[in-house]
């Protein structure tokens, strides 16, 4: 537990930008490191493309859900008036399953890389806002809030110098948490074919046209796969290691 | 107690409002106007205005989501536009495979899970644990569909063990049913036995610390025992909520291993609704799903006084 903690920010952080890096110096290349597809298309080449979808995918979830979060949360949570009708919109959201939400709000639109953004940080969002929101109401019992509320400071600076500070290390935890979800409602919803469009490639999208050839071709579907997980692990390990860095408490637990 | 039932169940009123507002939301905004799909090219614009007012789609939102939510309740869930077959017989002929992959699951992912749990919180920090945690974060991070190909291609293909793809309804035979159904579930529980054994080690580490365990230990409780019976009882609650949360999980999961598995089920039914656009069904399977994950937590809820007759209400 300890060697997770310490090494998994390196694991972490180190994996996904190698991958990046490697994507920007390397065009499809003649070699086939990968075999190629059923259209002779270089695998290796998808697969290092498919990589720039899922990262976009994740990293912008990550953002967007945890800004959507946080304002509501930090709304809801201050505010108590409107707290009881924000949270039950909030838990009728959470109450569909969030692949199923995803994958609801994909049928309504056509299928791009922007939508999947959206859909999956409608998704995602909820979950978000419930932790800031519970941050929040246990921060706001603190002494220091109360101190300032006697100083006669106005709402929305106690809210923004001295409750979210104080917030911003869990939800940048959760935030990771949700990137790699993120990236696996992805290749899911690229997989039943209501993701990503087929021009762009996309883990899940090269899963899915392996598909049909998986028990012949094995392959294909082997290696976004393979990469797809060792992604996410990364990411988790890197949210596993930030919650032990940050949260003295956890540290102990585990 | 009787008043908290009542309370418990009727905060889910607010919450599968707000389900249905959304699933109601997807069909008022979805693609394509039903009017002029049923009036044909030759139509008028004065025609297709006859049939919109025929059909009550001239109508305010307000009205006709109250009018859906009626028919809604009295199981009227529409007609699918694909094959014109009303929604609750598409369930209806669907249901069985997905019910029975989602109990097996369940029943498999519950018993491999806790003990799991409780043997990485008995030799915390030893290998035993470090193993099965790093299993954990496996089973979190590889997607459904990729551990049903894997274990599909060892278990299927390569051994010849297990049937590689379809399913056996029960009416032919369990043996054959239990065989079909073995990967998948196999599949599915892999993140759901992750996050349970995760949850079951904090959980029994926390109750491992009380001074009654050592009470036990000191009395010469054998340590299964002391494990299962004292910490097991007392770190129920995390456990049986998270088994409750998870289910959600399933049911994300089960439409991906449907699929992968060519089993004909609900989820199969999903995504196929997806593909085709086909918008009744799409909803009803979105609410029908909503309903049984907060059915089940609800559940989850009240057996807390089971689980722990310390909580009161």
């Amino acid at each position: 537990m300890i060697f997770v903690a310490l090494f998994a920010p390196i694991l972490g952080t180190v994996d996904p930008t190698a991958i990046a890096a490697r994507l920007r110096t390397r065009e499809p290349s003649a070699l086939h490191w990968f075999g190629t597809d059923m259209l002779g298309r270089d695998l290796y080449s998808r697969v290092l493309y498919g990589a720039r979808v899922s990262l976009i995918v994740g990293f912008s979830v990550a953002a967007l859900s945890s800004i959507g979060g946080l304002a509501i949360g930090l709304f809801s949570g201050f505010f108590r008036a409107m707290d009881a009708v924000v949270m039950r919109v909030m838990d009728g959201i959470m109450s569909i399953p969030s692949i199923l939400l995803a994958v609801a709000l994909m049928a309504l639109t056509r299928g791009s890389v922007g939508n999947v953004i959206i859909a999956i940080t409608i998704a995602e969002t909820p979950r978000v806002s419930r932790l800031v929101r519970g941050v929040v109401l246990s921060l706001r019992e603190q002494a220091y809030v109360d101190a300032a509320i006697t100083c006669g400071t106005r709402t929305p600076v106690i809210v923004l110098k001295h409750i979210l500070p104080n917030a911003l290390a869990s939800i940048i935890v959760q935030a990771t948490y949700v990137c790699a979800s993120a990236m696996i409602t992805e290749a899911i919803l690229s997989f039943i074919g209501a993701g990503t469009p087929p021009f762009i490639p996309s883990w899940g999208n090269i899963m899915a046209e392996g598909r049909a050839l998986w028990q012949v071709k094995f392959y294909i579907v082997l290696f976004p796969a393979i990469f797809l997980s060792m992604t996410v692990l990364a990411v988790n390990l890197l949210g596993d290691g930030l919650r032990d860095a940050l949260d003295p408490r956890m540290t102990k637990a585990a | 107690m009787v008043a908290y039932i009542a309370r418990r169940v009727l905060a889910i009123i607010p919450v599968m409002a707000v389900v249905a507002m959304f699933v109601f939301l997807l069909l008022y905004l979805s693609p394509g106007d039903p009017a002029v799909v049923i009036a044909g090219d030759q139509a008028t614009p004065e025609d297709v205005e006859k049939i919109r007012q025929g059909l009550g789609l001239d109508r305010p939102f307000f009205v006709r989501f109250a009018e859906w939510i009626w028919q809604i309740v009295h199981f009227d869930l529409g007609t699918s536009i694909f094959t014109g077959q009303p929604v609750s017989t598409l369930i209806a002929q669907r249901i069985e495979p997905t019910l029975s992959l989602m109990v097996i699951t369940l029943l498999f992912a519950v018993i491999t899970s806790i003990p799991l749990g409780i043997l990485a919180a008995w030799k915390a920090g030893a290998w035993l644990d470090r193993i099965i945690m790093t299993f954990a974060v496996f089973g979190f991070s590889v997607p459904v569909f990729v551990v049903g190909y894997v274990l599909a291609y060892v278990f299927a293909l390569e051994l010849d063990w297990l049937p590689v793809q379809g399913y056996s309804p029960i009416a032919q035979g369990i043996g054959h049913w239990l065989e079909g159904l073995l990967l998948p579930a196999a599949t599915l529980g892999c993140v759901y036995i992750a996050l349970i054994a995760r949850t079951t080690r904090t959980a029994v580490l926390e109750v491992l610390r009380q001074d009654y365990i050592r009470t036990a230990r000191a009395k010469g409780v054998g340590q299964i025992a002391t494990l299962f019976l004292h910490a097991l009882k007392n770190a129920a609650v995390p456990v049986v909520t998270v088994i409750g949360i998870g289910v959600a999980l399933l049911i994300g999961g089960a439409v991906v291993t449907e699929s992968v598995f060519a089993i004909p089920g609900l989820g199969r039914l999903t995504v196929d609704a997806i593909l085709r656009r086909d918008y009744p069904v799409i909803q009803s399977l979105v609410l029908l799903f909503s309903l049984v994950y907060v059915l089940v937590n609800l559940a989850v809820d009240l057996l807390y006084t089971v689980v722990d007759p310390r909580i009161r209400y």
